[in-house]
């Protein structure tokens, strides 16, 4: 297993930039997500660190050693595709055991190495048949057997969840994860889907038109968003955002929004002009005492919270509060605004202002 | 009332198999007529009315194998007895064998240059149509264009030019001639069907091997080329069929040495009277490995003609 460091890794094709200039690091043995919208340049990173494609410009460094412009034979990694690849004209037991046979490993490890890979999986049974006939969930567990059965330095995996539906996509998840906890090797995982990135990855790259908006673990990249695409982009609902013409003066300890006075953390960088107040939906608590008013647009039910939506002069909010209050659509309330857990954003380049609350994670990352 | 699909009753299945029969009894008949000329004597070929119980007889292909000249009866008399089978069918009809005659040569040319430029045209078709599949071509359409105009002037219309080149280049009537002919004609046709069959294929099934630890032509050869195998082998049907009819270039360009099966066979029915039985035997013998071909390779044929339909 290995680390692996990319370094302002570029890829242009032709007049188009698909990825520009990512700087991260995956540390050894960390399940690792590449998280954004579809054509953010997610996938072209992972083949570009795979092999697949050829950097145009930056250096990939596997276990310390650049590998950018060398081919995929020859960087000892696994990769998972989403429609999985299994090779058609070969049983299961051929398509694990075709990465050992390019090795030339003797015939005898390579069925002793299949048959572990197989029980570690629960395909002991299936080994002998087709791959044609075999259902998602068994489809998945044989390209991950493949993966797995070389022990190679990291492993790549392009939305692997994506063909599978999704009460099903939950279970193998978990096994997927369990299974990286047991063997500990560096993943590197992409996916559109923020809840899959949260639910089982030790860090997140979150990407967007080609550029890294956020690095970091699931919580920081949550709570401190470092752009206002990451605090959209990320929970289900998303930030909620007010737009308001004002200042934030360095060191203050609120802005005021149409003359409305609005506690947030310390200020550290100062802006003026447009401006967003982002907070997240769970942050927002009714209070008929509270200076913003809202009205009762709709609410969603969702078991013990429900998502109540409220228009206010700053466009709609969401609030997620419990299901246990009453809240009659039409009605009109106070807004609290937690003051603790509030990001400001410039609008002309959404990247969100350092304040005391947020430094510590917008400062490393 | 409404409809829906059902299986279909006893007596529409009986209904359905008694067309197709039909069917196959109409087209066959001329080629069961011909393979039952080949067995026929020279009178039974030509009776009236025609005559569908006969004796069998080897006169047809005796006669297509071999060139014979009419004797007299004190010619055969001095003769002596026929040495073996042939001879005494060729004694029936008052004749003695001079010597065998050319079809066997222009049988064999013909499976040289029919399967040869076959193999040729699967071999240049298949590499082109990966690269135009998986690479990114300068002016790829354009050039498949191209390709593809190479086939709309009918044959018949380059063949002077192709002529006077094959004079020059010293190919006229030889074999590599006619197999790069051949090739040059049908590979238009297979860079586009096999184009189209490696199209289907994902490409992640090669970045796949080239990550188990292969070098992009293993994983040209051990994965496309075995998914490939059904467009590979229709393709390889196609052009064998041209290659294998084609008249106007073998009449052209061809005469003592590379002669093939065509041109040959209508040549029979001068010799000596009209040999129908000959003719048919000729035409039964140069059916067979077309058809056998076809046979051997039909489970790819139907697969190759219904695929891409069946994809999701």
């Amino acid at each position: 297993m290995a680390q692996i460091r990319i370094e302002n890794l570029r890829k242009e094709f032709g007049s188009f930039t698909a990825v520009q200039s990512s700087t991260f690091t995956v540390e050894d043995g960390e399940f690792f997500m590449l998280l954004g919208p579809s054509g953010c340049g997610k996938t072209t990173t992972l083949r570009m660190m795979a092999g697949l494609e050829l950097p145009t410009s930056g250096q990939i460094y596997l276990g310390g050693e650049e590998v950018s412009q060398r081919p995929a034979s020859q960087r000892d990694i696994a990769f998972v595709f989403q429609m999985f690849a299994l090779y058609p004209h070969m049983n299961v037991r051929k398509n694990i055991a075709y990465p050992l046979v390019s090795q030339g490993l003797p015939r005898d490890q390579v069925r002793r190495k299949v048959g572990e890979v197989a029980e570690i999986l629960g395909i002991t049974g299936l080994l002998d048949r087709p791959v044609g006939g075999l259902s998602g969930g068994d489809r998945q567990r044989v390209a991950l057997g493949r993966a797995i059965v070389r022990e190679p330095k990291a492993f790549f995996m392009d939305e692997p969840m994506g063909a599978l539906d999704a009460e099903f996509r939950e279970h193998m998840a978990g096994e997927l994860r369990a299974l990286h906890d047991r063997m500990g090797a560096t993943t590197v995982y992409v996916t559109h889907d923020q809840l899959e990135a949260m639910q089982m990855g030790d860090k997140i790259v979150v990407m967007n038109h080609g550029v890294i908006e956020q690095f970091g673990v699931p919580q920081d990249i949550y709570n401190w968003p470092a752009t206002r695409f990451v605090g959209s982009f990320i929970g289900s609902p998303p930030m909620n955002f007010l737009e308001f013409e004002g200042v934030a003066e360095k060191g203050a300890v609120e802005v005021t929004m149409a003359g409305l006075a609005m506690p947030v953390p310390r200020i550290l960088e100062g802006a003026a002009g447009g401006l967003t107040l982002g907070v997240r939906p769970e942050h927002v608590s009714l209070d008929d005492a509270a200076a913003l008013r809202g009205k009762v647009l709709a609410a969603e039910y969702l078991g013990t919270t429900q998502i109540v939506t409220f228009e206010t002069a700053f466009g709609p909010v969401k609030a997620r509060v419990s299901s246990a209050q009453h809240i009659p659509p039409g009605g009109f309330t106070g807004l609290r605004l937690d003051p603790r857990n509030i990001t400001l954003f410039e609008r002309a380049n959404g990247r969100a202002l350092l304040s005391e609350a947020n430094q510590k994670v917008l400062r490393h990352g | 009332m409404s409809y829906s699909i059902t299986e279909p009753t006893a007596r529409v299945k009986w209904l359905a198999g008694g067309l197709v029969v039909a069917y196959a009894l109409i087209t066959l008949v001329p080629l069961l007529w011909i393979i039952a000329t080949g067995f026929k004597s020279g009178a039974d070929s030509i009776a009236y009315p025609p005559k569908v119980l006969f004796e069998p007889s080897l006169e047809g292909y005796v006669n297509l194998f071999t060139d014979r000249t009419r004797a007299t009866p004190e010619m055969l008399e001095a003769a002596g007895p026929p040495q073996n089978w042939v001879e005494q069918v060729a004694r029936d009809q008052g004749q003695v064998i001079a010597g065998p005659s050319r079809f066997g040569e222009r049988f064999l040319n013909s499976v040289i240059i029919g399967f040869g430029s076959t193999a040729l045209c699967m071999i240049l078709g298949t590499a082109a149509a990966y690269a135009f599949s998986r690479f990114r071509v300068p002016l790829k359409d354009d050039l498949m264009f191209f390709i593809l105009s190479t086939r709309m002037m009918p044959p018949i219309a380059v063949a002077i030019p192709i002529f006077l080149m094959f004079r020059q280049l010293g190919l006229s009537d030889t074999h590599l001639g006619m197999i790069l002919l051949y090739t040059a004609v049908n590979l238009s046709l297979s860079v586009w069907l096999l184009k189209g069959f490696i199209d289907e294929i994902p490409v992640e099934y090669e970045e796949a091997a080239l990550i188990d630890g292969y070098t992009r032509f293993q994983a040209f050869y051990k994965v496309v080329l075995p998914q490939a195998a059904t467009g590979i082998a229709s393709t390889a049907i196609f052009c064998l069929i041209f290659a294998w009819n084609e008249y106007a270039f073998a009449v052209l360009l061809t005469s003592g040495n590379a002669q093939t099966a065509p041109p040959f066979i209508p040549t029979i029915i001068g010799v000596g009277g009209k040999d129908w039985p000959a003719v048919a035997a000729g035409a039964t013998l140069f059916l067979l490995p077309v058809m056998v071909f076809t046979i051997l390779l039909r489970k790819h044929l139907l697969r190759g003609i219904t695929f891409g339909a069946l994809r999701k």
